[in-house]
């Protein structure tokens, strides 16, 4: 899990353009939006692409997001889980 | 104020290629959003509004002749095709040439010749095609208009900004007549953006309605032919008014949470008109079908005190057109100004804002002297417009 | 009304003036990116959504910028600033990014982040943003800089008192080519200006001259 979420936090980082922020900025508890990091509905699009471009899980209906992309920890757990489903 | 006058106008769609025959169409309550799987456009099923490329081919080829043109039509993209066939529909009447230093092109469109680079490697058409200067000029030359063409290209707003932009030349006196076409077409470019907004909605869109889901794409063109000189032995005329643009300074793609700077859109163009809220008759909004736009467009108006004024939206006849969808939309107003029909919002069930906005289920006969046009787009652009019958 | 230029940036050929003097110089330019990077960093700005705005944006912001932040004691109330724009090849830079991730269907992977830049307009909802911007804007396309259509435009929102004051620039930019101008122009009854600038008459000539390498 501690791999996974490292691995996350370089590719979210690169994925979203967070230039100024290092990996031990992000606090793999700590909420993405909002307060957290200040992403907006267009990162939270582009977290869709990340984890089907690089994981290949597909999420069909947006509106999942909310939970799957709450912190670095649970896109980790969402990915675990749905990459041993398939 | 300088009166500026709508003198005739044209709209290509799935539903045909003049306005009055989309006029009888959004009459009978006809859509061209149909379900299409067409393997250039997308892997996947698209509820989509298409042009009938056979129809277009066939009408195009009779412009050449009849213009004397020795190119072939092969020579044409798609939109230039598309654009020449609305602005020849549009002036085919006019009382002056366009070579007449009077007279200016202008054109609306978001993407232009964009699907040139799907194919940029094929070679069929020169590469600078894609800039859209250069798809103007095709036009230009086609019908010899004398001026550069002003163009405009300001995300779905693009069409009612032009309209705004060319009455606003026309009043400071430069020119007298504006030939104003706005055009854009379905390009994988445009869906796969789209897709990946998760913005579409897999069944024809439906804006203002409980259960929308997303906007449908489509394509199509529109002319407004704008004049100082209202033409002779008409009884009636169809005034552009006021206009205003302003920004949301929120978010490039989200629209405003508030719907506060549609509002003052609004109420600047009614003022510049000279007109009070009261007086319109209806509104023809932007109405994409997305959650968020729909939102925000209905606290806009309610905003502006207009929540009991009879309110439409275009988009579920032929989806959402882009740089088209103003001039489209504009022109399908004239017809309604004309007719005395305020047409019924395609796709609506159930209102998804009661009390906020009078959404119109179904077509209403009435004298219809005042309309309000009103656009937002990416970037947080937003427009209106004020239509008025003399 | 008589109209002023009280302020201009000029953003190109590795060199940044504000009003007349060069404040960034490169003389060689490895890419467009780290260049303007290069002045987001000298001028100290901390706006992390910068990092995410495409070329166009980053080149019409940092040219904004530096006209508002330190070129002009004017402040203006958000509906009283205009913006009009023009380039030539639109959002010619990105389309192309936003084409290479569609080009095969086996890697299909079209980016919401990238594709929202593919309009031209944003780089005005990026400066309306930054700057609490909310009245008029237009962006308009022409081959060459067309200083006849901008004066027009711009003068027609000033004269009929759509707004106070207006940018009006050119923000053009292909691959590691760019080059950004930006005027500020307002009525001359209540026009502002920082010490030392010469305003210069809202003119094509005045606008033919900013645009060249100063």
């Amino acid at each position: 899990m501690d791999e996974l979420i490292n691995k996350l936090k370089k590719e979210v980082i690169t994925q979203l353009n967070l230039e100024d922020i290092s990996e031990d900025d992000i606090n793999p508890d700590s909420p993405l939006f909002g307060e957290g990091l200040g992403l907006d509905s267009i990162d939270a699009l582009e977290l869709i692409v990340l984890l089907e471009k690089n994981y290949g899980i597909k999420i069909e209906d947006p509106k999942d997001g909310k939970k799957i992309f709450h912190s670095i920890r649970t896109m980790a757990e969402y990915i675990t889980e749905h990459q041993k489903k398939a | 104020m300088k009166a500026v006058y709508a003198i005739s106008e044209n709209i290509i769609s799935a539903l045909g290629f003049t306005a009055s025959g989309n006029a009888e169409a959004l009459l009978s309550g006809k859509t061209g959003i149909r379900i299409h799987h067409d393997e250039k456009l997308s892997s996947n099923k698209l509820a989509i509004s298409l042009v009938d490329t056979q129809e277009m081919e066939r009408k195009f080829e009779l412009i050449l002749k009849q213009n004397k043109k020795e190119q072939q039509p092969s020579f044409f993209t798609r939109l230039e095709k598309l654009l020449i066939l609305s602005v020849s529909d549009a002036i085919q009447n006019l009382p002056v040439r366009p070579d007449n230093k009077k007279v200016i092109l202008v054109l609306s469109t978001t993407k232009g010749n964009i699907d040139l680079l799907e194919d940029r490697f094929t070679a069929k058409f020169d590469h600078k095609r894609v800039y859209l200067w250069a798809l103007a000029s095709v036009v230009k030359d086609f019908f010899g208009f004398a001026n550069t063409p002003l163009i405009i290209s300001n995300a779905c707003i693009s069409g009612v900004m032009a309209l705004i932009a060319a009455s606003r030349l026309l009043r400071s006196g430069k020119y007298e007549t504006a030939v104003v076409a706005g055009g854009d077409i379905a390009t994988e470019f445009v869906i796969s953006g789209f897709q990946s907004f998760q913005a579409l909605s897999p069944e024809p869109c439906k804006p203002f309605d409980l259960s929308r889901k997303g906007l449908s794409l489509g394509e199509g063109c529109g002319t407004i032919v704008l004049s100082t000189n209202p033409g002779d032995g008409k009884t009636e005329h169809i005034l552009v008014m006021g206009g205003s643009v302003s920004n949301d300074a929120n978010h490039i793609s989200g629209p405003s949470r508030t719907g506060e700077e549609l509002s003052m859109a609004i109420n600047k163009s009614l003022e510049d008109s000279g007109i009070e809220y009261t007086a319109v008759d209806f509104i023809n909004a932007h109405g994409t079908a997305t959650p968020f736009n729909d939102e925000m467009e209905a606290k806009a108006v309610s905003l502006s005190k207009m929540d009991k004024v009879p309110l439409n939206s275009f988009k579920g006849y032929w989806g959402h057109t882009l740089g088209a969808s103003g001039l489209m939309e504009s022109a399908a107003i004239i017809q309604s100004m004309k007719l005395n029909r305020v047409f019924s919002s395609a796709g609506l069930e159930v209102s998804g804002f009661p009390g906020m906005i009078n959404v119109v289920s179904e077509t209403i006969f009435k004298p219809v002297n005042t309309c309000l046009k009103t656009a937002s787009g990416f970037g947080g652009c937003n427009a209106a417009l004020v239509f008025q019958k003399t | 009304m008589e109209k002023l230029i009280t302020a201009y940036t000029y953003i190109g050929e590795g060199k940044v003036f504000a009003n007349k003097r060069l404040i960034f110089y490169q003389e060689k330019i490895a890419t467009f990116a780290e260049f303007i990077k290069a002045l987001y960093k000298q001028e100290q700005i901390a706006y992390p959504k910068f990092y995410k705005m495409d070329s166009l944006s980053k080149l019409g912001f940092m040219c904004a910028e530096l006209l508002l932040r330190y070129e002009n004691p004017g402040i203006f109330k958000p509906g009283s600033l205009a913006v009009v724009l023009a380039n030539s090849s639109s959002s010619l830079d990105t389309d192309l990014l936003h084409q290479e991730s569609i080009r095969n269907r086996s890697a299909y992977f079209p980016s919401p982040s990238v594709f929202v830049y593919t309009l031209a307009n944003i780089v005005i909802g990026e400066i309306c943003i930054r700057h609490g911007l909310k009245g008029e804007n237009a962006f308009l396309v022409s081959e060459k800089f067309n200083p006849s259509t901008l004066k027009d435009y711009v003068s027609e929102i000033l004269d009929n008192h759509r707004a106070e004051a207006c940018i009006c620039g050119w923000v053009e930019i292909l691959g590691n080519n760019f080059k950004a101008v930006m005027a500020l122009v307002e009525n001359e009854s209540t026009a502002t200006w920082i010490n030392g600038f010469k305003p210069m008459p809202f003119t094509e000539a005045s606008l033919n001259e900013i645009i060249k390498v100063n």
